[in-house]
């Protein structure tokens, strides 16, 4: 039996609740959302209620009179038991109202004494004492962070220090603290040995875009709706990016576009876009897993040789010449003009055919849709969307930037209904002091941690032991290096505050780690930490991201934080404060100079500090009064009362995001080399299933929430592998059996979930799940910028249980509708 | 045109729900129309006790258009062919969901050959053999289950639900 909440009415939304603007924190996408909230023995009625609808009746489809239970809570705001309803927003232009399985569930997944939900938060700052974590003051932990810190690091001496931060918006992201922490390590200090929240190393995942004067989120959302073709690559947004899918690329579909998706699986997408758009203006093209490159060098080279490219606008706004930026250890490829390219990528029909596993037909007729002229002559419109499949896939910087090329040749990046955008995770909301001395290639943080780097890890909201690869390695070594730090603490019980600091030094110094976890529940790495401090996120701060489209937007405070957590800006500047007090008694007074400035009391004054010194247009007031629509950044003024902003990039046909004074996009010349990350070919050659891996509609970016969720975990107690019903027959598996996944780097396991349409020996694994960590069989080969190769990746499979009682109860039928 | 499915059907099918249920238009709620005013129905207990048909009326995997708990809450009395767990009747195998898409309202199709519910909105999909857990989709619960009783005489009602039903904020309309 489902999990059912056995909730049969809400309390009503009373006319005057408080009303406030929330972008969703989950995805990219950021739905509008509106939140409610109002005192607890206050209620409206069927017929006095803040919508003014008769709610004694039945409402009708699409309905804003109507909340479900997930989007309910009680919470506390100004310390005070309110009501709260997060719903969707039908004026937000991004999701007109659609709510997404995991925004429409914000609510629920709010901390709460009332309703009991999520309990995980983090209420308290903790310390490793007598052998366990024990709640502290903020002021005691921060010193002994800052203690410890000080010991291991100097000025222009700061390697020991190694640092894990997230740089995204949404969440607990964002402009105000990215900009905390960028503030701290690249601004007081110059941190070099840091990583991002789901990579190994501090780098782009899009490097080449970038290079070639492309930044990578150049469309507006409505490009969708007003082309003739969307090309969606190693991306599945009905599930990943939902109401992008749903309110934009439906429309798109209704309007006339044809649809390309590259992906070795059929996704749900490409069932949802048959149903909309109708088989025959779809086309998927299952290429084999990592050859994405080899299909657009293909394309690129055929769409070029048919002259089907726009040759006005490769004269006007491309390098002319030869090579503009050698290849070298920074350029896994050169970049130069549209005929270097050309000529450096060359593939014919019939090598990208064989290497994809496409026919040449299939091949062909994309490029028909892609580039060829209508029969006016008029050019076709095509917009772009890629996301992990090639981020994360094969030879990173060259694939995306041989998507990119064909983006060019055909004159669609800056226009309407074009656009060669990656889709994205989280939002954005990066403002940070310059990371130049980081260096490129970036170092390979979690390889250096495992060879014995590092001395002290600060770790913001990142779980390396859930999203890395050589995962299983990762967490052997980190286990035993933060072991040998609780050991010596443990050691010295009953010490002196100098005695426990020379103690952990000592263990330090043995090879040991000492360990600081900063995050909103108690992470799995968290249970190496040493010191532990609660954050909050989006809703329990106000907060401003931008999502896929540039729009930015403030999320305005609707509740108290849990306990004493502080948003990530403020725990930066106090941990600054700690920082310079610890230096200057040390004597270290020069040192302590650098930690001034963070005299911030609210994640504003962060904001005031760090984004709008750069953007002084961009206020919290102008933001609330822009809503849920926001501003597409980058903001040119303010006219007329409101924030004016760039709907599309470089309509005028001007690149500059590599920083080229000329304003010309440079192509990719980066020719197809096979799998090109150390051992891949080798783990292809020697185990049987390709374990692809990504994201699923119910838990994708918020399943560390829903862990604790009941609603989702019911449906999948465990992460599934989905696999072709005549592989599981020939490994005498049924539906829901427990699987051990194994190969050269380590095993994990999952729940079998028969998927008719997989290929055989092509399974798709669940990733980031807190209980089956699909990282433990990522073997640690990268490409040359140290980018994850996650998607390539082979192993076995073995029974070794039968479904779980939990896992025996849910339903293992088809994702894909029937209508 | 195939692209006119996402919303024009669902509309459609919608409209079709409100206007159906004919056992539920037929079956009045049980409680005198002055107590209902006098009093709030107590959550999760005062449920109209609906009958919706009699177990002669029902073939295997052939969904029974009903209304519950009153007739503009559409739904379907269904008797799968295989005991389930929470199935109501001898064969322990009839089950009754709302047919309403807890995401966006739409009205759910059955599709008989994996006895599942599916929306045109925006392709959701039902399990009626799991409790209506939501196989794959966009809705934040799961399908809203009537509970059934069975008298001697083999005739079905619905007495009650455990989800809330899409459009209304509390199941048993009130005010």
């Amino acid at each position: 039996m489902a999990f059912k909440r056995n909730i049969d009415r809400l309390p009503i939304i009373p006319a005057g609740a408080k009303e406030h603007n929330v972008t969703c924190h989950y995805c990219i996408v950021g739905c509008g959302y509106k939140a409610y909230t109002w005192p607890l023995k206050k209620q409206g009625t069927t017929d006095s209620n803040w919508i003014g609808e008769d709610l004694s009746r039945q409402q009708g489809v699409e309905t804003e009179a109507w909340y479900a239970p997930s989007m309910y809570n009680v919470v506390k705001q100004n310390g005070q038991d309110v009501h709260l309803v997060i719903k969707p927003d039908v004026n937000c232009e991004v999701n007109a109202g659609l709510g997404s399985v995991r925004g429409a569930r914000m609510a629920e997944n709010r901390r709460s004494e009332i309703t009991g939900t999520q309990a995980q938060r983090l209420t308290e700052p903790m310390v490793w004492r007598y052998g366990t974590w024990q709640p502290t003051s903020w002021d005691e932990a921060l010193d002994l962070v800052a203690r410890v810190t000080a010991r291991v690091i100097d000025k222009d001496d700061e390697d020991d220090l190694y640092v894990s931060m997230f740089d995204h918006g949404g969440s607990a992201g964002g402009y105000e603290n990215t900009w905390g922490t960028g503030k701290l390590y690249f601004g007081s200090m110059k941190v070099k040995h840091c990583r991002i929240h789901n990579r190994p190393a501090y780098n782009s995942e899009v490097h080449s875009t970038r290079d070639m004067g492309v930044d990578e989120l150049n469309y507006s959302y409505t490009d969708y709706q007003n082309t003739d073709t969307i090309l969606l690559v190693g991306t599945n947004p009905i599930e990943c990016q939902t109401n992008l899918f749903l309110n934009h690329m439906v429309k798109g579909m209704q309007n006339g576009a044809k649809v390309i998706v590259v992906d070795p699986r059929r996704t749900v997408t490409v069932d949802a876009c048959e149903q909309v758009a109708g088989a025959e203006n779809v086309l998927h093209l299952a290429i084999a897993s990592g050859s994405d490159l080899a299909l657009f060098n293909t394309l690129f080279t055929y769409i070029a040789d048919q002259r089907w490219v726009d040759a006005d606008f490769i004269a006007k706004s491309t390098f002319q010449g030869d090579v503009a930026v050698a290849e070298d250890a920074a350029h896994p490829a050169a970049l130069g003009s549209f005929e270097a390219a050309r000529a450096a990528v060359k593939m014919t029909l019939a090598e990208g055919a064989a290497i994809t596993g496409l026919t040449e037909a299939q091949i062909m007729q994309a490029a028909e849709w892609i580039a060829k002229p209508k029969d006016d002559g008029s050019r076709r419109k095509c917009v772009t969307g890629y996301e992990k499949g090639i981020i994360w896939g094969n030879d990173n910087y060259r694939v995306i930037g041989a998507l990119v090329n064909i983006g060019l040749a055909t004159g669609n990046i800056g226009r309407i209904g074009g656009g060669t955008c990656r889709l994205g995770g989280h939002q954005e909301g990066y403002f940070r002091p310059s990371d130049a001395h980081v260096g490129r290639p970036a170092p390979y943080i979690d390889q250096l941690l495992i060879a014995g780097g590092g001395k002290v890890h600060h770790i913001w909201a990142n779980d390396h032991y859930k999203t890395t690869l050589n995962a299983a390695e990762f967490k052997r070594v980190y286990n035993k290096r933060s072991n040998m730090v609780k050991e010596a603490m443990d050691a010295r019980a009953g010490a002196t505050r100098e005695e426990l600091i020379d103690a952990i030094v000592g263990a330090i110094e043995a090879g040991g780690i000492f360990s600081v976890c900063v995050d909103i529940i108690h992470s799995q790495i968290g249970q190496a930490a040493h010191v532990i401090l609660p954050a909050v996120e989006s809703g329990e701060m106000n907060l401003t991201s931008m999502n896929g489209e540039r729009r930015l937007r403030l999320v305005e405070k609707y509740m108290d934080a849990p306990g004493s957590a502080q948003p990530d800006c403020i725990i930066a500047a106090r941990l600054a404060n700690h920082m310079e007090r610890v230096l200057r008694e040390e004597g270290r007074a020069e040192y302590a100079d650098q930690f001034k400035g963070y005299d911030w009391k609210t994640e504003e004054d962060a904001f005031i500090d760090g984004y709008n010194s750069g953007n002084p247009e961009v206020t919290y007031e102008r933001l609330r009064a822009a809503g849920n629509n926001g501003v597409q950044e980058p903001v040119k003024g303010f006219e007329n009362g409101a924030l004016v902003g760039t709907p599309r990039l470089y309509e005028d046909g001007v690149f500059t995001r590599h920083g080229r004074e000329d304003g010309k996009a440079l192509f990719c010349m980066g020719a197809w080399r096979g799998l090109q990350a150390p051992g891949k070919a080798q783990q292809k050659a020697s185990f049987r299933f390709l374990i692809n891996a990504g994201r699923a509609n119910l838990n994708w970016q918020n399943w560390f929430l829903d862990q604790k969720n009941e609603f989702v975990m019911d449906r999948f107690p465990v992460p599934f592998i989905q696999i072709n019903p005549d592989d599981m027959a020939d490994l005498g598996l049924k539906p829901g059996d427990m699987v051990e996944v194994y190969n050269d780097v380590g095993a994990t396991q999952g729940l079998v979930y028969p998927e008719p349409t997989a290929r055989r020996n092509e399974t798709f694994m669940i990733f980031g799940a807190p209980n089956g960590t699909q990282g433990n069989v990522i073997n640690a080969g990268t490409n040359e910028l140290i980018l994850p190769n996650y998607k390539q990746t082979w192993a076995n499979i073995r029974k070794i249980s039968d479904a779980t009682p939990a896992a025996a109860r849910v339903s293992y039928k088809s994702w894909e509708v029937e209508l | 045109m195939k692209c006119n499915r996402l919303v024009d059907v669902g509309r459609r099918q919608f409209l079709r729900g409100g206007v159906l249920g004919v056992a539920g238009a037929a079956a009045a709620t049980v409680m005198p129309a002055g107590q209902a005013q006098a009093q709030q129905a107590r959550a999760m207990l005062d449920y109209p006790s609906n009958k919706l048909a009699n177990l002669a009326d029902l073939k295997v995997n052939e969904p029974m258009d009903i209304g519950y708990p009153d007739a503009d809450s559409p739904g379907i009395l269904l008797k799968l062919g295989a005991a389930v767990e929470g199935g109501a009747g001898p064969d322990g195998d009839i089950v009754a969901y709302s047919v309403l898409c807890p995401h966006k309202g739409y009205s759910l199709s059955y599709h008989a050959a994996d006895k599942t519910l599916n929306c045109p909105g925006h392709f959701s999909r039902f399990d009626c053999e799991k409790g209506g857990q939501q196989v794959w989709g966009h809705a934040t619960q799961n399908l809203p289950q009537f509970s059934l009783r069975v008298d001697d005489a083999g005739d079905i009602y619905a007495e009650g639900a455990d989800e809330l039903i899409y459009g209304r904020l509390s199941n048993v309309l009130q005010g």
